[in-house]
């Protein structure tokens, strides 16, 4: 039964959705404060590379090592964001040039294949992966046990930060301020909220989100250096946070909506299951993020419900 | 340190800006560099030779500027109008297989006839395939960003079908070798576009092509209603509302427009270099992408991306040139992204000035004063 193609592709949706679940966790906090990142692509892709470098290069068991790898592919990932804070915060540089900026210059044909290349990355398997936990013994449990108990530990890690971001957003004081940075500037920094901080310290975060996630792929999915290994997930996340309207705990629903699309082309091929050519399959995650784009944009970006107000506008405190 | 808008832009401030701009991106590349272990100043010495100097430089790095102007020409007139097509990539694609088609069909025409036919059917393909996101954005509000760039992807997988996964109309099915090594059927001679010589230099037709439609781009926007009423709908949607401007007519069109430039580089690309469907050799540069840098870069000005076109064009065919261990791939990418932030960061300087020490304090009791 836990063979059957339903539960192996369910289970399969959890995995690829998680690296879209981190970069989606971290875009939304970047967007909450109003700074729209379109660099997540490229800042996975840089996690996704010195995490796999961390893994081949630090010696010692597997336990140090991922961990290490996955705290290097976060830092990774905050330092790639940081060009971004500073090019729109301090700069005020339109948003949209330098985050499609940041993927050129991080993404499949920049800084990610570069450091891939020269730090000899590439045809390597790696030395450890995160494989799948045994969660409570209860992994043969009849389709559950795949789908819920027998995933990578970056797995339970996600839904702690779904969690946690949700809380954090609705919950605390910090969440709340940073909900009014993104709505009205002005306002937040006539209560005494510092603007510039929030919005650095979150698009960082974002930052860190996405490095994470883009060591998903080459520490758990893949497991090796491939260029340009996350194929649109960066993307793929950007669509997310618009189809989760801005909330934590709809990005896990979408996340595994868009994992099973990513999956399903995996999952048909290992089957020889050959209904389409497999490009049409392959094709799946994007022709979908387009149709849910355009389902969501019917009902809600009328009025673009959910979305944070100044999501886009920097904020210049003499021009009040 | 005071920060105030500037009332008026010297002149001046709009050639410098980019000049230091560049000097900086550099500057930065170069810390990528002699970080990983490589010596910056031999690594640009070799990288100018190769782009602009040696024996046949000029004419490679022709060959990788016409798409980049091609590319850069169709992000320039949509981003001008905060239309943020990404989709250059795709249209593209989507233009030489709409070239390939018409020139295959039309084996045994006159040259011009090929050439006007690829252009043309080119272009619609282009139009048509840019024209999706252009539909969704006008009547649904959909966010053009990621859907056009999620249509270069299936653009991509579609070239990929066409010739490594089907028997279609565009693949090369005539002898056994190309049965195991798939490739795109050779096009008919009679499609090779012509080339000119300036000195040594081959200049492809496409380049002169899209010089001349960067000139027929600057009167449309600077000089017609349509490029008027475009730019108010970019600057102020409200305004041109209350004007009376169609705003999904206007979206619809410059989309289309975007489309149909890119879609005419692909014809370039069939007509100009490649003489087959290559399916493989249009994904691997990323023209379309490179074409936001240069459009970027330019700040929208077709003009200005004629120039930064040849720039990046050089660079990038350094690239391919010098591409191995002393030059790792990849680097091409840092340098477009460095010399964009840089210009970025220089815009600051030309909407604001700073003032420091007693030149603020003087104006800062000016403004207390007032």
């Amino acid at each position: 039964m836990n063979n059957s193609i339903l539960v192996v592709v369910l289970a399969s949706a959890v995995a690829y959705g998680t690296p879209l679940l981190y970069a989606a966790l971290g875009e939304l906090l970047a967007e909450r404060a109003g700074v729209l990142n379109l660099g997540v692509e490229g800042m996975m892709l840089v996690g996704a590379v010195m995490g796999f470098w961390a893994v081949q290069r630090i010696g010692g068991p597997a336990g140090v090592v991922l961990p290490l790898a996955i705290t290097v592919a976060a830092l990774a990932g905050a330092v790639v964001a940081l060009i971004h804070a500073f090019l729109v915060i301090t700069l005020r540089a339109n948003q949209i040039v330098s985050g499609l900026a940041l993927t050129i210059f991080a993404g499949a044909a920049g800084l990610s294949s570069y450091l891939g290349n020269d730090l000899h990355l590439a045809d390597a398997p790696a030395k450890y992966s995160l494989a799948s936990v045994n969660a409570f013994g209860l992994d043969d449990l009849p389709i559950v046990g795949p789908i819920v108990f027998g995933q990578s530990w970056l797995v339970y890690a996600s839904w702690v930060c779904v969690v946690a971001v949700g809380l954090y957003l609705s919950r605390t004081r910090p969440g709340l301020n940073l909900r009014a940075v993104g709505e009205s500037p002005a306002a937040a920094d006539a209560m005494g909220i510092d603007v510039i901080a929030y919005r650095y310290a979150h698009t960082v975060a974002g930052g860190v989100f996405a490095g994470v996630g883009g060591a998903c792929f080459s520490l758990a999915l893949t497991p090796q250096w491939v260029d340009g290994l996350t194929g649109g997930a960066g993307w793929i996340a950007i669509a997310l946070v618009i189809f989760a309207f801005w909330r934590a705990d709809l990005c896990l629903v979408g996340a595994y909506l868009f994992g099973a699309f990513q999956a399903l082309p995996f999952t048909l091929q290992a089957r020889e299951v050959r209904i389409a050519p497999t490009e049409v399959y392959q094709s799946l995650p994007y022709v979908m993020t387009i149709v849910v784009l355009v389902l969501v944009s019917s009902v809600g970006a009328k009025r673009r419900l959910g979305a944070p107000g100044a999501l886009g506008v920097p904020y210049v405190r003499e021009e009040r | 340190m005071r920060i105030e808008r500037r009332l008026h832009q010297p002149r001046w401030l709009s050639v410098a800006v980019p000049i230091g701009s560049l000097g900086v991106a550099f500057l930065g590349v170069a810390i990528v560099l002699a970080a990983t272990g490589h010596e910056p100043i031999k690594t640009f010495r070799e990288l100018i030779d190769a782009a602009f100097i040696a024996d046949g430089a000029l004419s490679a790095s022709l060959t990788t500027a016409t798409p980049l102007l091609f590319t850069g020409l169709a992000a320039a007139v949509a981003f001008r109008i905060r239309l943020f097509n990404i989709g250059g990539e795709g249209q593209l694609y989507f233009g030489a297989i709409g070239a390939a088609a018409a020139a295959l069909l039309l084996n045994g025409q006159s040259t011009f006839v090929l050439i006007v036919a690829m252009c043309v059917s080119g272009a619609a393909s282009g139009a048509a395939w840019a024209l999706i996101p252009g539909l969704l954005r006008a009547y649904l509000s959909t966010n053009e960003i990621i859907t056009s760039l999620m249509l270069n992807y299936v653009a991509g997988l579609l070239l990929n079908y066409l010739i490594f996964d089907s028997q279609s109309y565009w693949r090369d099915t005539s002898s056994p070798e190309a049965k195991v090594f798939p490739q795109g059927k050779t096009l008919p001679t009679e499609a090779d576009w012509p080339t000119s010589m300036l000195g040594s230099v081959v200049i492809p037709l496409g380049f002169l092509l899209a010089i001349a439609l960067a000139g027929v781009l600057w009167v449309l926007y600077s000089r017609t209603r349509f490029g008027f009423e475009a730019q108010v709908i970019g600057d102020s949607p409200r305004a041109a509302q209350y004007a009376g401007m169609s705003t999904r007519r206007k979206i619809l069109a410059v989309m289309c427009l975007s489309g149909a430039i890119a879609g005419i580089g692909g014809a370039s690309q069939d007509g100009d270099f490649r003489h087959q469907l290559d399916a493989r050799g249009l994904q691997q540069p990323g023209y379309g992408y490179s074409g936001i840098v240069v459009a970027a870069l330019a700040r929208y000005n077709p003009f200005a991306v004629v120039l930064v076109a040849l720039l990046l064009g050089g660079l990038q065919n350094a690239g391919y040139t010098l591409q191995g261990p002393d030059f790792p791939s990849g680097l091409t990418g840092v340098m477009q992204g460095m010399i964009l932030f840089a210009a970025l960061g220089g815009e600051l300087l030309v909407r604001y000035r700073f003032r420091f020490g007693w030149s603020a304090r003087r104006a800062a009791a000016a403004e207390a004063a007032r």
